[in-house]
């Protein structure tokens, strides 16, 4: 067994650095390459693309990071986990393979392809047999947007993974894995971790938490002290060198820009969490309050004392669903009064709006510049340069949210003075792919692992 | 004396749904008492009073020196459906730290807590 072994983060979501998995391979030692894709709607732009072209629906970026981390797979051993595969993992293993031919490395390229997390199919099955997939939120049951539902997929644990590694896969692909299984798996099948062993999984758990976002980690937008963070042109993406015991140092390679720091780990641990006490995924119920962190070194943080706890009956299931259209427009209003002119045109444009009959479910203003985010805690006494104002519209009704576009415009010449920044043309409508997040029993999902060589 | 948010804490938001939530984390391990006891969940309520439909819910990590705030209601239906600049909450941390905290001169001097400027 390994003393450490070192599990690389290289991307935090689809439309990351698509140079940081490169970097992460060939800026020193690690085993094991992490790639996490998927956020919570991406699987329905996926499901989209996967109905226009049977041959797609995954992370197209993938292909282009395995191409360029390739002479680390084959030539080293670096093995590589990623939840590329989004709704068609299969595909995304075809298109990987495809590299390797090319690159002339039959036989050194074993791809573990998961599947089973797909529950678009077996919806109706699924309700059927009494299982109300409600809204964890809303407690609605699903059968109230059945009609709209564009893509619905278990969030699934290590046990795939760990079995793909088991059956000599050096390439991994799943589709809807949680972004923590991801760092996991590998750990608990180089330390031969037990299922049961809750310390250690959730251990395994909290360096994917840590490193799933990438650079949010190390130096990237991190708010402690951030002037003096160095070289973030050239930021480091997170490693964490793991021990069998469940402990872990999380660091970056030597040369390369941002920062490590017990602060800029901390704010990525407290990021998107809920209640701390209780962390759930498939495979453990992980304990923030549990961690301790420790300086370790320039650029290093140890990490130690993490406790789990049994993981629940359920697993936690994506699923989309359309729900609307939308569009924003924005124009600037520049000194002197620039807010007041801003203001002054959405009085405009509600009674324009309003005069053509248009009904909206939403309409929201905000004046960018002058309290947009903070609101009233940001003051009310602005003297601003300039102002953006910011105007979007929801609707069910795709024609009254087009209407709306021809709005904006005209205010240019027919609304307040000083007013510049609409260069982009008419807004664009969009379709509103909605998240509706349900449990399900874990009995209902197998999962498969498959082997490409 | 006032001291404010900003000067003893840093923070970084996110969200769940229509929930944001705000991690405040102590820049130094003793001044954590401090927002333990000042920050309460009506205090942070009051502060976010007409940003936010739902209600606040806090969380204490004694070991990381935080503390977690769930925002609900606090993103116009949060995600793909809101039409806010910050529909996925990211600069509610630094919202939080807008906040200006009433401690005592005494306390103030002990642990050396930095004056409003």
């Amino acid at each position: 067994m390994k003393d450490i072994v070192r599990v690389a983060g290289g991307q935090g979501f689809w439309g990351d650095d698509i140079d940081a998995p490169r970097r992460q391979v060939e800026g020193g030692p690690i085993d094991y390459l992490m790639l996490d894709y998927l956020a919570e709607v991406t699987m329905s732009i996926l499901q989209k693309q996967k109905e226009r072209d049977p041959s797609l629906g995954y992370a197209r970026d993938f292909v282009g990071a395995m191409q360029a981390v390739l002479p680390a797979v084959v030539d080293r051993g670096v093995k590589v986990i990623a939840n590329a595969g989004g709704v068609n993992p299969v595909a995304c293993a075809e298109a990987v393979k495809q590299i390797g031919v090319k690159a002339g490395a039959q036989g050194k390229l074993k791809i573990g392809v998961v599947t089973g997390d797909d529950l678009l199919g077996r919806i109706d099955e699924l309700i059927a047999q009494g299982h109300p997939l409600a809204n964890m939120d809303t407690a609605e049951p699903l059968s109230t947007v059945r009609d709209r539902v564009l893509s619905a997929n278990a969030y699934i644990g290590s046990t795939p993974i760990v079995e793909a590694l088991t059956k000599g896969a050096n390439v991994v692909i799943t589709g809807r894995s949680t972004d923590t299984a991801l760092t996991m798996a590998p750990l608990r099948y180089e330390f031969g971790w037990k299922a049961d062993e809750w310390n250690k999984l959730a251990a395994g758990i909290i360096a994917g938490h840590i490193i799933e976002c990438g650079a949010q980690c190390s130096g990237g937008n991190c708010l402690y002290d951030w002037k003096s963070i160095p070289d973030m042109a050239n930021v480091g993406y997170p490693l964490v060198e793991a021990r069998a015991d469940g402990t872990f140092v999380v660091t970056k390679h030597a040369g390369t820009g941002g920062r490590v720091s017990v602060p800029s780990v901390t704010e990525q641990l407290v990021y998107e969490m809920g209640d701390p006490h209780s962390y759930i995924t498939p495979d453990v119920v992980a304990d923030f309050t549990s961690i301790q962190l420790a300086a370790d070194g320039e650029n290093r943080v140890k990490v130690s004392g993490i406790t789990g706890a049994p993981s629940t009956d359920k697993l936690k299931v994506s699923i989309a669903y359309s729900s609307g259209y939308k569009a924003v427009g924005t124009l600037v209003y520049s000194w002197p009064e620039a807010l007041d002119k801003a203001k002054a045109a959405d009085g405009i444009l509600r009674e324009r709006l309003d005069r053509l009959g248009l009904k909206f479910d939403k309409i929201l203003t905000e004046f960018v510049g002058a309290g947009a985010t903070h609101g009233h805690l940001a003051g009310n006494s602005f003297d601003a340069p300039e102002v953006q104002f910011r105007f979007g519209v929801r609707s069910n009704d795709r024609a009254t949210v087009e209407r709306f576009t021809r709005e904006i415009a005209p205010l240019v010449l027919n609304g307040p003075p000083s007013v510049t920044g609409f260069a982009g043309g008419r807004p664009k409508v969009e379709e509103i792919v909605a998240y509706w997040p349900a449990l399900v029993d874990k009995t209902v999902v197998q999962t498969n692992v498959e082997i490409l060589s | 004396m006032k001291v404010r948010l900003l000067d003893i804490a840093h923070a970084r938001s996110g969200d769940k749904g229509d929930t944001a939530n705000v991690g405040v984390i102590a820049l130094k391990p003793e001044w954590f008492p401090i927002l333990e006891r000042e920050l309460t969940e009506k205090r942070v309520a009051d502060h976010f009073h007409g940003m936010i439909n739902g209600g606040v819910q806090r969380y204490v990590l004694p070991n990381l020196s935080a503390l977690n705030f769930l925002l609900h209601g606090a993103l116009d239906g949060g995600g793909t459906l809101s039409l806010k600049t910050d529909a996925q909450g990211k600069v509610y941390s630094t919202a939080l730290l807008r906040m200006v905290l009433d401690v005592s001169d005494d306390e103030a001097t002990r642990l050396k807590l930095p004056e409003v400027k």
